[in-house]
This record gives structure tokens, C-alpha cells and sequence, in this order.
């Protein structure tokens, strides 16, 4: 199974990519799938700019979609991770992971999205609807804790 | 051997990416981190907290006593934030 990986300055359509993953199927039995948006912050953030790592960002991302293949048997898997300036309400991150079983396409996009976090080369800057200076968000321990859990 | 730079590592040297020649003694990430360190005042800033920087060698995640001899192109960064 080939996963489609994508690292775009444009948005995607979530709904369309299910269906492309699905369509004309019939081993699918459960589809999870996860979007990430951009939250305002209590009103404060005018949008964020994702910087990434051009080459490294789809590699290392296809390395994380290599490991959660190892891990269940998915029948289709989707990444896709916007870069560039991003506005609140906007969709940042995508996966969505099909699998003949709920519990599998569950644990495989919880898994991608930890792993996304604190592996794929993105960088996220801030700024403020007050034009307070723009500052870099830092990587959380909580993220990192996520991640861990799914060691082995 | 190509370097680059992202995030606020990028922003405290003040170039995205640069050729450098590091001597023969300097064999691993650790050491290439204390050799630019010491470039000057931007490097100083970008590597003044080592446990901050994270390193990829031709594309993929390196830890600190990876060695550099065959890096063609080595990467400096802070904590990925995507996601």
C-alpha cells in the first residue's frame, strides 16, 4: 500500500480525499480521519506562518506513514500538511487512515498525528492581532510525552 | 558541505543556507555545533543552548555524536511545531 503524502501551500478538501481513498472499494471497513486547524487563540492570533524543511518535510513524513504501515495493517492512508501563512479557521494538517477495522484506523491516526508532531521539519510563528512582535511556538513536553507512549 | 537553517535558528544567523569548510578534528554534530558556535555573535545566539538545536544530515534526523564526514548537506533546527 502507497500512501499519498502532500506538503502544500494550498488548502485541501478533507471530504474530497476520502472519497478518493474509498471510492470503488469494497475491503474498507473503517475510515479515521483527522483535521487540524488553526486555532484564533481568545481572538489574539492573526494567523500563523508554517515554515518547513522543502525534501525533508515529505521524506520524514513518509518515513512516520512507513512506520504506522509496520505497526497495522492499513488499506489506504492519506498525509497532507499545509506551509506558508495560515489564518484561524483554516485547515493546517490532514490524515486520514482506512483499515477493515475501527480500531485500527484509530490507534494508526492518533499514532501519525503524535509522531507528525515532534518528527516532520515544520516550524509554526505567530502573529498577534495586536502587532505585538511575532515570536516562534515552542515545542510542548505534553507533544513529546504523546510520542512516547507509542514507543516499542 | 551545504548548511542550513530554519526557524529561529535561521533568523539569529541571519542566512537561510551557506557553504562551510569545517576542519578535520570536528567529526561529529556536537562538534560542528561548537565549531559554529564560535563563527560569531549570531551563531553564538543560534547555538548559545545546544539541547535546543535539533540536526538532520542530508534529510534525516541526526543525533548529537553522529558523525559528518559524509554529510552533504546538514540541517540546524529548533523542535518541530507542526502538526
Amino acid at each position: 500500500m502507497t500512501p499519498t503524502i502532500r506538503v502544500q501551500a494550498a488548502d485541501f478538501d478533507a471530504a474530497r480525499e476520502e472519497a478518493l481513498l474509498t471510492e470503488g472499494r469494497r475491503d474498507v471497513g473503517a475510515v479515521v480521519a483527522f483535521t487540524g486547524l488553526c486555532r484564533d487563540e481568545d481572538g489574539t492570533l492573526d494567523a500563523l506562518e508554517l515554515e518547513h524543511y522543502p525534501g525533508m518535510a515529505e521524506e520524514e513524513i513518509g518515513r512516520v506513514a512507513g512506520e504506522a504501515l509496520s505497526r497495522w495493517p492499513l488499506v489506504g492512508l492519506t498525509i497532507i500538511h499545509r506551509h506558508g501563512v495560515i489564518r484561524p479557521g483554516e485547515r493546517i494538517v490532514l490524515v486520514i487512515a482506512a483499515a477493515r477495522h475501527r480500531g485500527e484506523a484509530f490507534a494508526a491516526a492518533e499514532f501519525l498525528m503524535d509522531y507528525l508532531k515532534t518528527r516532520a521539519p515544520f516550524w509554526k510563528k505567530e502573529r498577534r492581532v495586536d502587532g505585538a512582535e511575532e515570536g516562534w511556538v515552542a515545542a510542548k513536553s505534553e507533544d513529546d510525552a504523546a510520542a512516547a507512549r507509542w514507543a516499542r | 558541505m551545504k548548511a542550513v537553517y530554519f526557524a529561529w535558528v535561521r533568523e539569529r544567523i541571519g542566512v537561510s543556507e551557506e557553504e562551510i569548510a569545517p576542519p578535520r578534528e570536528v567529526e561529529t554534530v556536537r562538534q560542528l555545533v561548537e565549531w559554529l558556535a564560535a563563527r560569531g555573535e549570531g551563531y553564538a545566539a543560534a547555538f548559545a543552548n545546544p539541547k535546543t538545536i535539533r540536526t538532520a544530515i542530508d534529510k534525516t534526523h541526526a543525533a548529537p555524536d553522529a558523525p559528518i564526514a559524509s554529510a552533504r548537506e546538514i540541517a540546524f533546527f529548533p523542535p518541530m511545531t507542526g502538526g
